[in-house]
């Protein structure tokens, strides 16, 4: 009798599911409109987060860095092994240092072109970074670099690699930092025709990136008809976030707009998204005055 | 009380695991540039074996870890795994654990959930209306993949789910 009324009173007392359901929606919402309107959003809550995730999150990278290097290796071990079986060992022995020599010159060609890439933009102070991880799912692109406030990063820095422009810091914790490429859907640039120096405004987009590789771009003044495919693309000079004369890449289609006033095509972006390794971030933010 | 809290922490280190495999080992193993959705597989199992409260709980911490890292507001993915967790865990009631073919099929359905909610609220409100190319280039790759993943991943949860029961039973039965 005794052990039904307890089991009675606990039922009672335990929320139904509806009830959390509709608490647990209400908080996301608050924090939501929070985030919107005040600009804030986690703050210590993310770096709580930080110090459990990097330290796993660079050990799982190195993991999938050396799996896609074992594959590489076994597919070369394989063509080799059907042409000539009977320098089998020898072969293994010269592809095992190979690849060893190859991933040394690999890191030496990497190095150089971030050093070339330092003569570059001179007059920028830059910190260079790792890419530990990416977006979970497959509607954005946005990764995370190791690096963070504690290293000088902050909100709106320019990241670049290879020779061109990767995108903008969006988040900062201690030790790591978002990065939005330029190539995500819901990006946008403030571009410039190296030549001629007219506007237009670069975008991300999914379709387009795709399709063949590309990012789109529009509004670009039609009057001036100087504009053909290869022309450069650079960061403009009103852009508000972007740093002055970036390489974003080249023009590979322009046609005419409807209003017959504008133009806009495709852009083949400098920098081989789908292999970041090492980019650098400018230490300078764009100022206004 | 500890008993209970046991399934929590099991619960929270599985999406802690599939969450750093989902952003850097399966990046890696990207086919037609497409990843598996590691979560919604961990969210909606946990939810069907577990029910709705589970499933709830579940999905609020791993939207909470995406949205630490990913989300430019706290609260979007929270929201929509919560959601999530919530309706997949309905369908507790006619599961059969050791049949695979409802759980797989739910784990579709969380994927295709999860996909839409992506594109209404942050696709769809930028006047972007192309659903037809974005299903067939993205969300069904997707699905596909994610459900391969979840051969795996279901029956290795559901033997650490039934260990758990049994744990949380012998609790039970000695108190009693």
């Amino acid at each position: 009798m005794l052990g039904n009324v307890k089991k009675i009173s606990r039922k009672k007392a335990k929320l139904s599911n509806k009830y959390v359901l509709l608490i647990l929606s209400t908080i996301c919402v608050i924090s939501i409109f929070i985030g919107l309107n005040f600009n804030i959003s986690g703050g210590p809550l993310k770096n709580v987060a930080d110090f459990c995730f990097v330290p796993m999150q660079k050990g799982l990278n190195n993991i999938g860095l050396y799996l896609s290097n074992r594959m590489e290796e076994l597919k070369t071990i394989r063509v080799i092994m059907k042409e000539n079986e009977a320098l089998q060992n020898k072969v293994d022995e010269l592809l095992s240092e190979n690849a060893n020599l190859k991933l040394e010159q690999y890191e030496l060609e990497s190095l150089r072109e971030l050093y070339a890439l330092d003569k570059k933009y001179p007059s920028y102070k830059k910190t260079a970074a790792r890419v530990i991880s990416k977006d979970p799912g497959n509607w954005f692109d946005t990764f995370i670099i190791d690096k963070g406030s504690a290293d000088g990063i902050e909100v709106d820095m320019n990241v670049i690699a290879g020779s061109g422009l990767v995108g903008i810091v969006t988040d900062v914790r201690k030790h790591s930092a978002t990065v939005t490429t330029i190539i995500n859907d819901s990006s946008n640039v403030s571009g410039m025709m190296l030549s001629t120096s007219d506007y237009c405004i670069v975008r991300g987009s999914i379709k387009s990136m795709n399709d063949n590789q590309t990012i789109v771009f529009d509004t670009l003044n039609y009057l001036n008809d100087m504009i053909t495919e290869g022309e450069q693309v650079v960061t403009s000079n009103i852009s508000d976030k972007y740093l002055e004369g970036i390489l974003i890449g080249y023009v590979t289609t322009i046609k005419i707009d409807p209003n017959n006033l504008t133009k806009s095509g495709t852009i083949t972006p400098i920098v081989d998204f789908a292999h970041l390794e090492e980019v650098l971030v400018i230490l300078e933010k764009k100022k206004y005055d | 009380m500890i008993r209970l809290l046991v399934r929590k922490v099991v619960e929270i280190i599985a999406v802690i695991i599939l969450f750093s495999l989902q952003i850097t080992l399966f990046k890696r193993l990207e086919i037609a540039s497409v990843s598996p959705n590691l979560l919604i597989i961990i969210v909606a199992t946990v939810g069907l074996l577990s029910g709705s409260r589970e499933g709830m709980f579940i999905g609020f911490v791993s939207g909470l870890f995406i949205d630490m890292y990913f989300s430019s507001y706290l609260g979007v993915y929270a929201l929509i795994f919560l959601f999530i967790g919530y309706v997949i865990g309905l369908f507790k009631q006619i599961l059969i654990p050791t049949d695979i073919k409802l759980p797989l099929f739910l784990i579709l359905l969380a994927d295709f959930m999860y996909n839409g909610f992506v594109y209404v609220f942050q696709y769809m409100f930028r006047g972007d209306f192309s659903f037809v190319y974005y299903l067939t280039n993205v969300v069904m790759p997707e699905m596909m993949y994610t459900i391969i993943v979840a051969l795996f991943v279901y029956p290795i949860y559901l033997k650490i789910s039934n260990s758990l029961d049994e744990y949380e039973k012998k609790g039970a039965s000695k108190f009693g």
